[in-house]
């Protein structure tokens, strides 16, 4: 393959005011040069604890590429297509997938405290990623235009108007949960999976416990 | 950032180097690990994992209910539903913000939680019925009674009303015309009519807006009626039968949401006038404390006394029987 010719290079000449530089500085400087997809791991990385990290992501693909089938025939194609209930089946059982494997993910790195070692923030972001999986969920079960959204948005109205959530959050507007639902909270959970697969790529499998020296 | 170290590149161990309380992973032995292929085989087994569910399982779909099955089905509860709205005393009615302001709403600690958002979509509930009537046309009776009703004072049509719903509540549903009920028997009689015939789809939804995407109205008029809940209960959906994470059919549901779901069960929350602030009050401050559990003692000691971490990495203990540290690798 051809080397390709760059543009970028000669930051050293541009003044330390340079936003570009400074932008680029902290984006390569994320992740240490051949971290981003090693190939290899610590010797202590086996065991299958460590696929639920992976089959998690692998069920959010699955999640995303049916959910956008799903938009792409329209709020109604799956009540009047057999196809469209199929993808809507296949959404469904991606979501319940998606979860299960988060959930083992989660109970995995607790009992491997793997918060230790500067990586507090990367279990913040996790669980945040988990919450925010929750909210997008649960607008999609509002979205479905059928008696289950009815009911359910019936029933959860009470507990965000509570803590005055509904007055912004309304869960009986099915064009907001919707709009929520495909975009707004996608995106969140999209920039806090990325922002977790960062840091775990950033600071390194957690070493064992006990393994840390006068232990 | 220029101190994460890498496991691409070998390490120069360093004299005097602080010890850190938990080694770097970078300072361990490594072994080939290929993380795209790993990838891509659990893409293709949940792929294929997910169509077989999908393929077996299906998804449920019940139908919506629509104004008309309702008026079909339950015809007294819709106008005992109508009866309460003019009255005032359906759930709608009487809820407070962010609908109204004819309640204080919930509270959590003394704080008026509810309140705090204000009235940011204002319902009015008698509305919810004499909207869709006044759209009705060539019907000089129904003009009549709706030009009485909003000639009377709000005294009054609180009074014909509420004697009128509780007339239907000791009758079940059948009340002998009198004189006592003004026009509310015919306007709850006209909007049966109107709901069973197909009128009242969308002319709660899309009142001025030819595109109708909000059914804050509609759903809390149908909310308001006890068939929704009758229904929902009857496919062991209630708020007291975990009905948060469950969903029509054999379905899973939302099995995550089982702590949220679970506090509604049990007393103090079952029984509490303030369960719904107590419950989302609870599970913020659940949710604070594991996204925060590294930093609170006790709870971040769990793993080391409770050693599930033994079988994860009971391959390295087993290799290094003596577990006092890592290897340097250069």
């Amino acid at each position: 393959m051809t080397a390709l010719r760059t543009t970028t290079v000669g930051a050293a000449d541009h003044p330390s005011t340079n936003w570009t530089t400074w932008l680029r500085g902290r984006i390569s400087g994320l992740v240490p040069p051949g971290e981003a997809l090693p190939d290899r791991q610590p010797a202590y990385v086996v065991s299958w604890i460590y696929v639920f990290g992976v089959l998690t992501l692998a069920a959010l693909v699955v999640v995303l590429v049916s959910g956008a089938v799903l938009a792409a025939g329209g709020v109604a194609w799956w009540h009047v297509s057999g196809l469209g209930h199929f993808v809507n089946s296949m959404h469904l059982w991606s979501v319940e997938l998606f979860f299960a494997f988060m959930v083992i993910h989660l109970w995995g790195k607790f009992w491997m405290a793997a918060w230790r070692g500067k990586r507090v923030l990367t279990w913040v972001i996790g669980v945040l990623a988990f919450v925010a999986s929750i909210g997008t969920a649960f607008t999609g079960y509002l979205s479905q235009s059928n008696f289950d959204a009815q009911w359910i948005s019936a029933e959860a109205k009470d507990g965000l108007n509570a803590v005055a959530i509904g007055a912004w959050f309304n869960v009986l507007n099915p064009g907001q949960m919707l709009l929520w639902h495909v975009l707004l909270l996608p995106v969140a959970v999209g920039i806090v999976t990325v922002w977790h697969i960062v840091l775990v790529r950033r600071h390194g499998v957690v070493p064992p416990l006990d393994s840390e020296r006068g232990e | 950032m220029s101190d994460v170290a890498t496991t691409t590149e070998r390490r120069r161990p360093t004299l005097h180097r602080p010890v850190p309380p938990t080694p770097d992973a970078h300072d361990f032995a490594t072994r080939p690990y290929d993380l795209v292929k790993e990838f891509v085989l659990a893409l293709l087994a949940v792929s294929l994992l997910t169509t077989g569910l999908a393929a077996v399982f299906s998804s449920p779909d019940e139908p919506a209910i629509t104004m008309s099955s309702w008026a079909k089905a339950a015809p007294a509860d819709v106008v005992a539903t109508a009866a309460a709205e003019l009255a005032g005393t359906s759930a709608s009615a009487t809820y407070g913000p962010p609908y109204n302001s004819n309640a204080e709403g919930q509270k959590l600690l003394g704080i008026p939680t509810q309140k705090l958002g204000g009235v940011r979509i204002p319902v009015d509930s008698a509305a919810l019925v004499l909207q869709p009537l006044g759209q009705v046309s060539r019907d000089l009776p129904l003009r009549a009674a709706l030009a009485r009703w909003g000639a009377a004072s709000s005294a009054q049509q609180k009074a014909w009303a509420t004697r009128y719903a509780d007339a239907l509540a000791k009758s079940g549903g059948k009340v002998a015309p009198a004189a006592g009920y003004g026009p509310v028997p015919l306007l709850a009689d006209r909007f049966l009519n109107l709901a069973r015939s197909g009128g009242l789809e969308g002319s709660l939804t899309s009142s001025g807006n030819f595109y109708g995407g909000d059914q804050t109205r509609s759903l809390l008029l149908l909310s308001d009626g006890a068939y929704l809940e009758d229904t929902a209960r009857a496919q062991q959906l209630g708020g007291d039968q975990w009905g948060m994470m469950n969903e029509t059919g054999n379905y899973p549901g939302q099995p995550w949401m089982w702590l949220y779901t679970f506090w509604y069960q049990v007393p103090p929350f079952a029984t509490s006038e303030n369960a719904d602030a107590q419950v989302w009050g609870l599970m913020l401050l659940l949710t604070a404390g594991l996204m925060f559990l590294p930093l609170i003692p006790g709870l971040r000691s769990i793993p080391r006394w409770i050693p599930v971490h033994r079988l994860v990495w009971r391959r390295w203990y087993r290799s290094r029987p003596a577990a006092s540290g890592p290897t340097p690798r250069a």
